[in-house]
């Protein structure tokens, strides 16, 4: 038995706990939006958060994960599909067959957590996901795009934070 | 072990049979499990085969050709709504089923989407399909109201009638169009007309794909649903001899251990992890055969007798090469190889099965719901009318999908256990082994250059392996196969850009008992590197400008030579700012398409600044989709070029996962400027053509760079230092 804390949820899994952290998340947990594409960390389709940082769950063993950290998947990057990442991948139109996507947009949001104005040299040193349909470009031009959006809404979160205060003081 | 018995009316909703398979994904989309009736519980009014319209005005538009990242449904609905007039924001789309397909007498025509033909094989009827509904819509308003059609218009999904200036909306006479008899002649717009066509609309699968619902072949959940994993004998053509199942049938979850087909096990269990480790514990004897005595080295040998061996293939052929070397001032020879390589979908092949003795379905990511149909029929042993096929988001296809391997496994598989649905997915190592790569080819291209350094004669004399041979020879021509000559060919969608004297384009066809399949581009991928490498040699051979020789070549081909011309100017060929710089140019799959790269080689590593494209696909119908192809093209060809490689020791492949079959990362994707530039009047495809352009530039910027020819791939295994 293990207790997972993933997307807000604690979960109690019966499973052997060599069981790989993606297998248990699509089969036992039932969230199939973490991909299965290599199983041995290559390509990074199966990347999940873990307390806020990238982690390839093919490799990862669910018994590693202690249930005080925090899992997130796709399904639980953002309540309505509008992390900065998935706003930015909406507008440029990035993904293609998509199914590489969920680890693509888990490990640009892990990046943009870690360096919220990430440079393209960044990009190419954190960014190893495999996509054989070859969305790239608009991967790198999304990431730039969701640190514009983050950035902006860090501010307007600033703006009205000072709005309230102006009010209080009036 | 619990099974659940599914019967035909769950899985098929009512009239509404057409829209199953996306009544499949939505259902699982949502709910993640089985609940089809919650969304059909009543019949959409279908105006004709392809438009189904709402009372609230939702217009969903058919699509028979399958998804795959390369945008075609989206392409294919905004042909439909341009000629439909419909509001472009209430579009919604739907697969039709193949078995639907099958019962309406193939209505909705081909599901086979491969050679980029998605657009440029339905234009017509597809566009027919949304003028017909139109007017049989306009009619429907124009019969309640009781004036003449004439005097009624249709525009986003609003009727109006001039004369009175009432207005109805397609939602409101649906039900009354959908029995009225379809036209009997249309007549499509003027693309002078188009509002929609041409406009670079965003797709319409984006949204699932960046939370997770999107639900692929491999995320299908189906009540009591099993799981299995497969190996089968790494020797293409092997067969199973035995296996000692005793030790993975008492392992946690573990429902059985079968043999499929005559060469392959698979252990079914309760979740896919389980089965994969029970599968993993088993010893299993191959009858491995005598291709076990096949290698690399052995494939090299026999492609290299080829390259001067005797044959009647000949897919080009222009004035006498004989007659050209015996006049020639110089002649000039250089050998070209190209290897075998795996599509590598991200997404390994998978399929989910439910059979019972009168009834066999099937959940499957196809490019072919047809012959994905056939192949469950045939392993299901059942007619195809009691078989249907659901098409699930594809985690890529490039080709690889095309194949009913996986299918027929899958139904087999299923059918050891009746009633039971069984989710079958490969492992990447199974996908890398079992692939239908591309073909392996060599290539000796012999140049006769007169006084003026002008090309004369040129022999391209092509060994190596035939698909059709292998997948369809049905389709061969006198034993001969027409694809091989893929941008060679004297005319067609696959035609050779340049004028010669004397040509003689032929293949000694040397065929292996390793699988080849159609891939992404296929032939034009090797063809134009050796076709575009040899020019460039030639040029440098001759010391003229490559731009220039390629202009004295195209004079016939202004279409080839415009895209050329536009990537030169754009990059700024000529240049001299540090950058090395490479031409290529290609009409593959009815388009023209060129790159100029820009490179610099430091220390023996390359680095790939930028890459400038133009595509002139005739019409554009949704240029901001074109560019994303083309980009994906760029990294489908320059991964294949930089790392695609699999080679083959005691009869299997060796390259067993992405550590030893590597894939090009966002690091070493250079920057790729599209100039997407229709000129009108013809239908080409855009998935495909620009691959066949990717290496050529580059590996003839490598040689601006260092003087070194690169003729053998992959990149990797070259030295440019």
């Amino acid at each position: 038995m293990v207790k997972l804390n993933i997307n807000g949820e604690i979960r109690n899994i019966e499973v052997d706990g060599t069981t790989p952290l993606l297998w248990v998340i699509r089969e036992q947990i039932g969230l199939t939006g973490t991909k299965y594409g290599c199983g041995i960390a290559q390509c990074g389709s199966c990347t999940v958060h873990i307390d806020g940082q990238a982690v390839r769950s093919c490799v990862y063993p669910v018994a590693a994960v202690t249930e005080t950290q925090k899992i997130t998947t796709i399904e639980g990057l953002s309540e309505d599909g509008d992390h900065p990442v998935q706003q930015a991948w909406a507008e440029l139109d990035t993904p293609q067959c998509g199914y590489c996507q969920p680890g693509m947009i888990m490990a640009s949001a892990a990046l943009l957590n870690n360096q919220p104005k990430p440079t393209d040299a960044d990009i190419d040193a954190q960014i190893t996901n495999i996509c054989r349909c070859g969305t790239f470009q608009r991967v790198r031009e999304g990431i730039h795009l969701a640190a514009d959006i983050g950035a902006a809404k860090i501010s307007a979160s600033y703006t009205n934070a000072s709005d309230t205060t102006a009010k209080a003081k009036g | 072990m619990e099974t659940v018995k599914i019967s035909r009316r769950k899985f098929v909703i009512g009239s509404a049979a057409a829209g199953a398979g996306l009544s499949m994904g939505m259902a699982l989309t949502f709910a993640s499990k089985f609940a089809l009736a919650d969304h059909h519980e009543e019949m959409k009014p279908e105006v004709n085969a392809w438009v189904v319209i709402d009372p609230d005005d939702t217009v969903t538009i058919r699509i028979a050709r399958s998804e795959m990242g390369q945008g075609t449904l989206t392409g294919l609905a905004q042909m439909v709504a341009e000629e439909l007039e419909c509001d472009w924001d209430k579009v919604t789309w739907e697969y039709p089923t193949p078995g639907e397909n099958l019962k309406r007498d193939r209505v909705w025509q081909s599901f086979a989407t491969g050679g980029s033909r998605g657009i440029r094989g339905s234009h017509q009827y597809v566009r027919e399909g949304g003028a017909a509904a139109r007017m049989m819509l306009v009619e429907a308003a124009a019969l309640e109201w009781g004036v003449p059609i004439s005097e009624c218009s249709a525009a986003a999904s609003v009727i109006t009638h001039a004369g009175s200036g009432k207005t109805t909306t397609f939602g409101k006479v649906a039900s009354a169009a959908a029995k009225l008899s379809p036209p009997v002649e249309v007549t499509l717009k003027d693309p002078k007309d188009w509002k929609l066509i041409g406009q670079p609309v965003k797709r319409l699968d984006t949204l699932d794909k960046l939370t997770g619902k999107q639900v692929f072949g491999s995320d299908v959940v189906l009540p009591g649903m099993l799981n299995a994993s497969i190996k089968a004998c790494p020797v293409h053509g092997g067969k199973l001899k035995s296996f000692d199942a005793s030790k993975a049938e008492k392992m946690p979850g573990v429902k059985s251990v079968v043999a499929v087909e005559d060469n392959a096990v698979a252990v079914i269990a309760d979740t896919w992890w389980q089965a994969n480790t029970a599968l993993n514990s088993i010893d299993i004897a191959w009858d491995k055969g005598e291709s076990e005595k096949i290698s690399s080295a052995t494939i090299d040998k026999m492609l290299e007798e080829g390259l001067t061996a005797e044959t009647k293939f000949v897919g080009n052929k222009v004035g006498d090469v004989k007659e050209s070397y015996a006049k020639a001032a110089k002649t000039y020879t250089a050998d070209y190889s190209y290897p075998y390589q795996n599509h590598a979908t991200m997404e390994p092949m998978n399929a989910t099965a439910v059979w019972n003795k009168d009834r066999c379905e099937v959940w499957v990511p196809t490019q072919n719901g047809e012959s994905a149909l056939a192949a469950a029929a045939e392993a299901a042993g059942l007619p195809v009318e009691q078989c249907e096929v659901y098409k699930i988001s594809l985690g890529g296809g490039f080709g690889r999908r095309g194949q009913g391997d996986y299918v027929r496994q899958a139904v087999a598989i299923a059918k050891t256990m009746p009633g039971t649905p069984i989710k079958l997915l490969w492992t990447r190592e199974e996908d890398m082994l079992h692939g239908y790569y591309h073909p392996i080819t060599k290539a000796r291209m012999t140049a006769a250059l007169d006084d003026d350094g002008n090309l004369d004669g040129l022999h391209i004399r092509i060994s190596g392996q035939s698909i059709l041979a292998t997948l369809m020879a049905e389709r061969l021509g006198g034993n001969m196969d027409p694809v091989v000559f893929q941008a060679l060919a004297p005319d067609g969608d696959h035609s050779i850009s340049y004028t010669v004297p004397n040509l003689l384009v032929d293949h000694a066809m040397r065929n292996t008992h390793i699988t080849p399949g159609f891939w992404r581009g296929v032939n034009v991928n090797q063809n134009a590197i050796y076709m575009e490498c040899f020019l460039d040699e030639l040029a440098h051979e001759t010391g003229q400008d490559s731009l220039v020789f390629h202009r004295n070549l195209m004079k016939q081909h202004p279409e080839a030579l415009a895209v050329l011309e536009t990537v030169a100017k754009k990059s700024g060929w000529g240049k001299s700012d540090g950058l090395h710089r490479g031409l290529s140019v290609c009409k593959a799959f009815g388009s023209y398409v060129a790159a100029c790269a820009e490179v610099t080689v430091t220390d023996g590593k390359l680095k790939i600044h930028r890459i400038v494209a133009a595509t002139d696909p005739g019409y554009a119908v949704n240029p901001q989709q074109i560019e994303a192809q083309v980009f994906g093209s760029f990294a489908y060809g320059l991964s294949a070029m930089l790392y695609g490689e699999c080679t083959v020791k005691d009869g299997q492949i060796e390259q067993e996962n992405f550590h030893t079959y590597p894939s090009i990362k966002i690091a070493e994707m250079p920057h790729v400027d599209v100039t997407v530039m229709p000129s009108g009047g013809f239908w080409g495809g855009v998935g495909e053509p620009t691959i066949a352009v990717a290496a050529p530039a580059v590996l003839n910027a490598i040689f601006a760079a260092t003087g070194k020819r690169i003729r053998n791939l992959p990149l990797k295994d070259q030295d440019i230092s």
